[in-house]
């Protein structure tokens, strides 16, 4: 399989990444080349094999439904660029 | 006084124990070697009064011999492990000046136990790729050259600056990630001692996060017995990472020098490559016949799936990364790049901040993550997965002991020798190293031998899932056969 340039930029703005049109042509030989690459698992035969889930065969801890932290909203907008108060600045996202 | 920074964690610890010389002294003997080598490029931050705090604090409990295993022993850090109010970037301009309020658990068990934190240590960004040029640093060059010749090599990926350092002696230790072989290969191109244990061993609480079902912290070392010390300190349980294993942590140490008498060393018969170097050829030969003298038991072993390791890698790997990288969107920490609503606040962001490296393999992990083509890529992937682990299950299941296989298929190349033209041929670099983390094996590299240049090259080792211990007793036979290689300091 290889993707079009339609397909690229379709990807790109799936990945919220901005691509210009210059930069779409060569993104697209370097994925194609990627996917050319994996082709050969096509060839191995995968009837009836369990995806892999896990490497170590574990049962996840699960720990107690109880508030172990917080208090703490100076540290976590600390390194945020924009602000106000204890809250996030983002652009308008509701008309 | 010989210079403090030759010698190793081991050494050092003896001479710190009998006063010999003072964690200041060892601190500040090799505080001056990172600033007499700052064009190799190693280190992306410095912090000499930290350091000097932290050995301070080190030789007053050695002196009430309350000195921790690690007491004053002087480590380099990977700029992907969050480190609290020192700036942790993962080497992408995308962080830019993030200051974690947090310490990843790793580190933090390496303070408990004494070390001195000398710095922060370059990457590839996000430890994407085998060279550490996709830094937004700027490629580490290795301290190793071709005999004769000045041109600059790279010291492999993604924990360059850490192998580049420990191989330079600008640090003792230091500690590293390997997703695909981040740890082994730059091991193998520096002459250093590189681990990446059982996925499962170390926590990945606090570490940069690439691909998290592939990732695990470990360390690269001078020595083998230095890498099994930093091993025991850097593993272990941790409740902040569900996938970590409550398992006890061995004195890995104490495997150092165990005889290896009737282990049964599995030689892989898939890893012998068409084209591969005669010199790489010879040096896996010559490393099984020392295990074979030193009375382990050589046995050829199938692994059928191997070729298909590397290409499984390229879509579960960029896979988890794209869906790990969607919190770099410009909101809660790092670079913002304005946009006119907030779609294109991130769009715009994330197009500045991830380098070229990032941007496409969070491309193609978004493709084949995508409606329609799922099943066709990730999860047929993840079958084969299935497979490749299944294979060394097989082998193992036989009463081999662990797999002897070269670590990469060449020495060290130049800065901008490869992957120019075509990715794909960067990514063959880690054809040896991949399937230890597609299995979540614990696989080891020690330096070996040379190439006709001159060049450092290693052989890997590749355990049953945590028997590190095996893998320790085995590279020390490696070691002690092969010497230790220094390089010659010309910088």
């Amino acid at each position: 399989m290889s993707v079009d340039a339609t397909t690229v930029r379709r990807i790109a703005h799936l990945a919220r990444i901005a691509v210009s049109d210059a930069e779409v042509p060569h993104l697209q030989g370097e994925l194609n080349a990627m996917l050319a690459f994996v082709e050969q698992l096509s060839e191995v035969n995968i009837d009836g094999v369990e995806p892999m889930t896990s490497v170590t065969p574990m049962e996840m801890k699960k720990r107690a439904d109880v508030v172990n932290d917080g208090e703490i909203a100076d540290a976590i907008v600390r390194n945020a660029p924009d602000t106000v108060n204890d809250f996030f600045l983002v652009p308008k996202v509701v008309e | 006084m010989t210079d403090l920074t030759s010698l190793t964690i081991a050494e050092a610890r003896e001479g710190l124990a009998s006063k010999s010389f003072t964690a200041r002294e060892l601190t500040d003997a090799h505080l001056a070697a990172i600033e007499a080598a700052r064009v190799l490029n190693a280190y992306v931050l410095e912090t000499p009064d930290r350091a000097r705090e932290m050995a301070k604090a080190a030789d007053e409990k050695i002196a009430k011999g309350e000195g921790g295993p690690l007491a004053g022993i002087p480590l380099g850090i990977k700029d992907l492990f969050a480190t609290r109010d020192i700036r942790t970037t993962a080497c992408s301009k995308i962080l830019g000046n993030f200051i974690p309020p947090y310490e990843s658990t790793v580190t933090s068990q390496l303070w408990r136990d004494g070390a001195v934190l000398l710095g922060k240590l370059n990457n590839d960004e996000f430890a994407m790729g085998s060279s550490n040029e996709t830094s937004c640093f700027g490629p580490v060059t290795n301290p190793w050259r071709r005999e004769g010749s000045n041109t600059t090599l790279v010291p492999g990926g993604s924990s360059g600056g850490s192998a580049s350092a420990v191989a330079a002696s600008l640090c003792m230790g230091a500690t590293a990630t390997d997703t695909g072989g981040s740890i082994r290969q730059p091991a193998a191109f520096t002459a250093t001692v590189g681990i990446k244990p059982t996925y499962g061993r170390c926590s990945r609480w606090g570490i940069v996060a690439f691909a998290s079902s592939l990732d695990q912290a470990g360390p690269i070392a001078r020595t083998t017995r230095d890498a099994a010390i930093l091993m025991r300190s850097m593993a272990g349980h941790d409740p902040k990472d569900t996938t970590s294993v409550d398992i006890a942590v061995p004195d890995y140490e104490a495997a150092i020098g165990k005889s290896v008498k009737g282990m049964k060393i599995g030689i892989p018969k898939e890893y012998r490559l068409d084209g591969m170097p005669a010199e790489i050829e010879k040096l896996w030969s010559e490393g099984a016949q020392w295990l074979k003298a030193a009375g382990a038991e050589l046995v050829e072993v199938s692994l059928p799936h191997t070729k298909y390791a590397l290409p499984a890698y390229y879509i579960v790997a960029p896979a988890e990364a794209s869906s790990n990288l969607a919190r770099y969107d410009g909101v809660r920490y790092g670079l913002r790049e304005p946009g006119k609503n907030v779609i294109e606040m991130y769009e715009n962001t994330r197009a500045d901040g991830f380098g070229d490296e990032v941007r496409r393999r969070v491309l193609i992990g978004t493709y084949v993550l995508s409606a329609g083509y799922y099943d066709a890529y990730y999860l047929r992937a993840q079958k084969v997965r299935t497979l490749i682990k299944k294979d060394f299950e097989d082998c193992f299941a036989k009463g081999v002991s662990a797999i002897l296989t070269p670590a990469t298929p060449s020495a060290a190349f130049g800065i901008g020798e490869k992957g120019g033209a075509d990715p794909v041929e960067m990514y063959l670099n880690d054809i040896f190293t991949v399937t230890v983390n597609m299995a979540g094996l614990p696989g080891i590299a020690v330096p070996a031998g040379k190439d006709t240049q001159g060049l450092p090259l290693g052989l890997q080792l590749i355990g049953r899932p945590f028997d590190e211990e095996t893998l320790f007793s085995l590279g020390e036979v490696i070691e002690q056969a092969a010497g230790r290689f220094t390089a010659p300091k010309w910088w």
